[in-house]
Parts: C-alpha cells; structure tokens; sequence
C-alpha cells in the first residue's frame, strides 16, 4: 500500500476523526453506547453502509448530473441502511431490537453524507472504499471507547459478562447510573475530544473571537 | 458520454434509472428477508412467555424454544364476558391474533375513560390471547399479556398465574423504556424473583397485588399479596401496580379469573 492510500485509510481514525475533530454524528454516537454490544453493532452497520455508499456514488458519479447530485446521494444511502436494517432484523434481532430507530437514521447520519459529497464525488472507487472504510473506523473507535466506559461502569459488565459485581447482585461495586443515561456519552465524548487534542495539538481550534478586557462603566464627560 | 450530463434529459434518465435499481434492491432484500424476522419475531414472543412463565433454564437454542412452547395451548378470552372464544365473531384465529394491533383497531377495542383507563392504555381490545399449559387435564400456568404506562413508556409484559387463578407464577416484561438502573430494574432477576408465590386476589375477590413504598414486612398480612417497590422508580412501581389492578379488575381478566377460580372455565 502507498503512503497515500495508507493515510485515505488511517487518517480519519485520529488525525481527522468524524467525531472528535468534525464533530459529526454525534446524535446516534450518544444513543446506542449505552452497552458495548449495541455499540460495535452499530459501529458496523454504519462503516459498512459509508464504505459501500462511498463506492456506489463514486461508480456513478460521472452520470450524476450535480443539480440532483445530494438527492441521489440520500436514495443511494437510504436504500443501503434499509437493507442493512432488514440484515439485522433478519440475523441478529435482540440487538436490532436494542437498536431501534437509530440504525435506520444512519441514513441522516452527517458522516455518511459528508464523506458521499466531499470525497466519493472525486475520487475513483478504491480510494473511496478505503476513505469510507477509515471514516467508519474513525467512529467506531469513539463508539468502542464510549460504550467501554459506560458499560464497565455503568453495568459492571462488558459485553454482558460480569466484570465489576454489583451491589445488587451481591457484589461490591455501586455502577454509575448516571452513565447509562444519554447524557453521559457527552461528557465523555468531551473527555475524548480533550484527550486527543492535548495529544495532537493542530486539531485545537483557533478561537472564533477574543473576549476584549474587563470595562468600566465610565462617567460622560 | 456523448451528451453533456446537466441536461434536463440525462437528469430524468439518471433519477429514473436509480429509482428502480434502489428499488429493486430494497424490495428483493425485505422480500428474502421476511421469513427470517418473521421466525426471529416469534421466536422472541415464545422466549418472554417462557421466560415469564418460569419455564427456561439459561439460554436455549430454537429447536428447544419450539418443543417446550408447544406444550402450551393458544386460547382466545373474551375479556367482556371471560369467555373462551374462537374468534370467529370478530374474524380472527387464536394463533394468528395480534392483539396489540387489535387495540388499535374500533372495530375489536373498546374506548375506556379516564376512571376505568388506570393503566393509561388508550384502548382496550375485546379478544385476549392466554397460553394455558396444561397437564394431565389441570391447568398448571396461565400467561396473560399484559401491558400499561410507567413514567417514559408502556411497558409490555406476561403476568403467569398458577392454576388455580390467583398465585402468581411469574411476571416479565419484554418491552419497556424506562430509565435504567432504576425503572428499568423491573427486568433485574432479583426483583422478579419475589413475585412466585404471591397471591393476586385477597379473601373479599379483590385485587391486592402491587408494590408497596418502602418495603413489604415479611410478617405484614401485605406480604402474601405485595413485593417491595423499585427504589428511586415511584412513577414506575405505579404504573406496575395500576397495571395489575386493571388488568386483574373488572375490566381486564376478571371476569375470566373468577370463572378459572370457580373451576368452571
């Protein structure tokens, strides 16, 4: 592999996540990491449908005329997430179930939409694979860490299995309600975004304005 | 391509010429699909009712799902009268009823008012459908769906009486969104745990089951009727008791249960 495919792959994982440094679908990124099941699912269902769309615009977007381009872009999607749903429901239904309407609004997902229009639209087929392939990595990696942390400490169990006994099963361990709740997932998406920029500094973003010096109210003269 | 691309001709071509091919691969998938979720759905059902009605032991493979749900009969209740009923007043089967879509429908439900209504279920379906399990012609469990409003969401559920109509054998939900860790302990094996045994109707035929603040006495005369509330979860343990008191009431199983208690259902 070429450097430069290499970086189509892995830079969207840190150097430019779609979560931590765009800040794109964050909505489902707090709805579903409540376990680490439902997580890496999720985490699945939408690289797959992101890596795919990614190739299917790609492969057509010499016949796309541009004044229909975004509404094509939404049937190709929507038509991938339903198959994808109708996938689960079929062959894992208890986490479809979990689920819910969170897989099928991948397809108003900012991440799948914005790598379709900025990079499927240029690009041959194959860098677009991997581009859909790395940006689906990119937030599968924010999901897998987030649903770590709110299980673990949340349930005192990962992936179901008993990892920290709780008080109410008899164990030692008070689980952190407040983690199983959405909000959670924001502080701790917060904490992520912190943790990678202090990391790599060049993602700080530059202040969108300076808050002048403390004034006092003075007497017209 | 010979012709430019952003003419209004191409771009109808191109719109047209996805339409179908989208289509085509959304139907072929929901199509080929079907018959799995379909099996997926009721296999699901038939894990709750069991699971409900104390019957499994871990996790079980669906050959087993199957052979220990066979064993229960599918009967249709008239819920106005506590009747048995094949259904055929209102065009149904007993296997293929759907009663959560029933009470949405006029013609099979009944709108209740806001006394009757405890359990804030809008509607209330006419046929309910009860899996009686029998052996050697006495009813050892009867599974009764049933369903009412916590604090975020309706929960929906199986309560599983013993056969004599008023011990309870079990009570699960299988579909219910409230918060976790707190309303949503309702699903915590524990708290399931303290309803076998309980007896739902006190002397008087009376519903007495629910959950009661701060605790059940063991040696409380409640303690043969109630189970301690869910902590931090009021509006839930609420809403799970009004539930049982509508659908153990008058207008729920009542009149069905007071005939299996009778003996003469």
């Amino acid at each position: 592999m070429s450097t430069k495919t290499k970086d189509i792959l892995i830079d969207p994982v840190f150097n430019n996540n779609p979560i931590a440094l765009q800040i794109l679908g964050i909505c489902s990124a707090l709805a579903v990491t409540s376990s680490l099941q439902t997580a890496l699912v999720m985490s699945l269902a939408l690289t797959s449908v992101v890596a795919s769309s990614n190739v299917v615009i790609s492969l057509i977007r010499n016949q796309i005329p541009s004044s229909i381009r975004i509404i094509v872009q939404m049937t190709v999607i929507a038509s991938l997430v339903i198959v994808v749903d109708q996938i689960l429901q079929a062959v894992a239904y208890d986490v479809a179930k979990q689920l819910s309407v969170f897989v099928g609004l991948i397809i108003t997902n900012c991440i799948v939409m914005g790598r379709a229009e900025a990079f499927a639209m240029k690009n041959p087929p194959l860098p677009s694979l991997l581009d859909g392939l790395g940006n689906g990595l990119g937030y599968s990696v924010v999901l897998i860490a987030v649903g770590t942390v709110r299980e673990l400490f949340g349930a005192g169990k990962l992936l179901g299995f008993e990892i920290l006994p709780t008080i109410n099963n008899g164990g030692w361990y008070q689980p952190n309600g407040l983690l199983l709740l959405p909000p959670s997932a924001f502080f701790l998406i917060g904490l992520f975004i912190w943790a990678l920029r202090s990391w790599k500094k060049g993602q700080v973003e530059k202040a969108d304005f300076k808050m002048a010096p403390q004034t006092r109210a003075q007497e017209a003269s | 391509m010979s012709q430019p691309k952003e003419t209004t001709q191409h771009t109808l071509i191109v719109a047209f010429v996805l339409c179908i091919v989208c289509s085509v691969i959304v139907a072929g998938a929901a199509v080929s699909l079907k018959p799995a979720q379909q099996s997926n759905k009721t296999l699901d059902r038939q894990m709750n009712i069991l699971a409900a009605a104390g019957l499994t032991s871990g996790p079980m493979s669906k050959s087993e799902i199957e052979a220990e749900f066979a064993r229960f009969d599918v009967k249709l209740v008239d819920l106005n009268s506590g009747e048995y009923t094949d259904g055929s007043d209102y065009g149904v089967a007993a296997s293929s009823y759907e009663q959560i879509k029933a009470a949405r429908d006029p013609q099979m439900s009944v709108n209740l008012d806001k006394e009757t209504d405890i359990a804030s279920i809008g509607r209330r379906e006419h046929l309910s459908q009860v899996y009686i399990l029998e052996e050697n012609g006495t009813i050892e469990r009867i599974v009764l769906p049933i369903r009412g409003y916590g604090l975020w969401s309706t929960l929906y559920g199986y309560l599983v009486l013993e056969g004599d109509g008023n011990t309870v054998a079990g009570l699960a939900y299988y579909d219910q969104k409230e918060t976790p860790g707190l309303g949503g302990e309702v699903d915590n094996p524990k708290w399931k745990a303290m309803w076998p045994g309980k007896k739902v109707y006190d002397e008087n035929g009376n519903v007495a089951a629910g959950l009661k603040k701060g605790g059940v006495e063991p040696n409380s005369p409640d303690a043969k009727y109630m189970v301690d509330a869910l902590s931090g979860a009021t509006l839930t343990s609420n809403g799970v008791t009004n539930m049982l008191h509508f659908w153990l009431g008058e207008n729920g199983y009542g009149p069905y249960l007071s005939k299996i208690r009778g003996g003469q259902a």
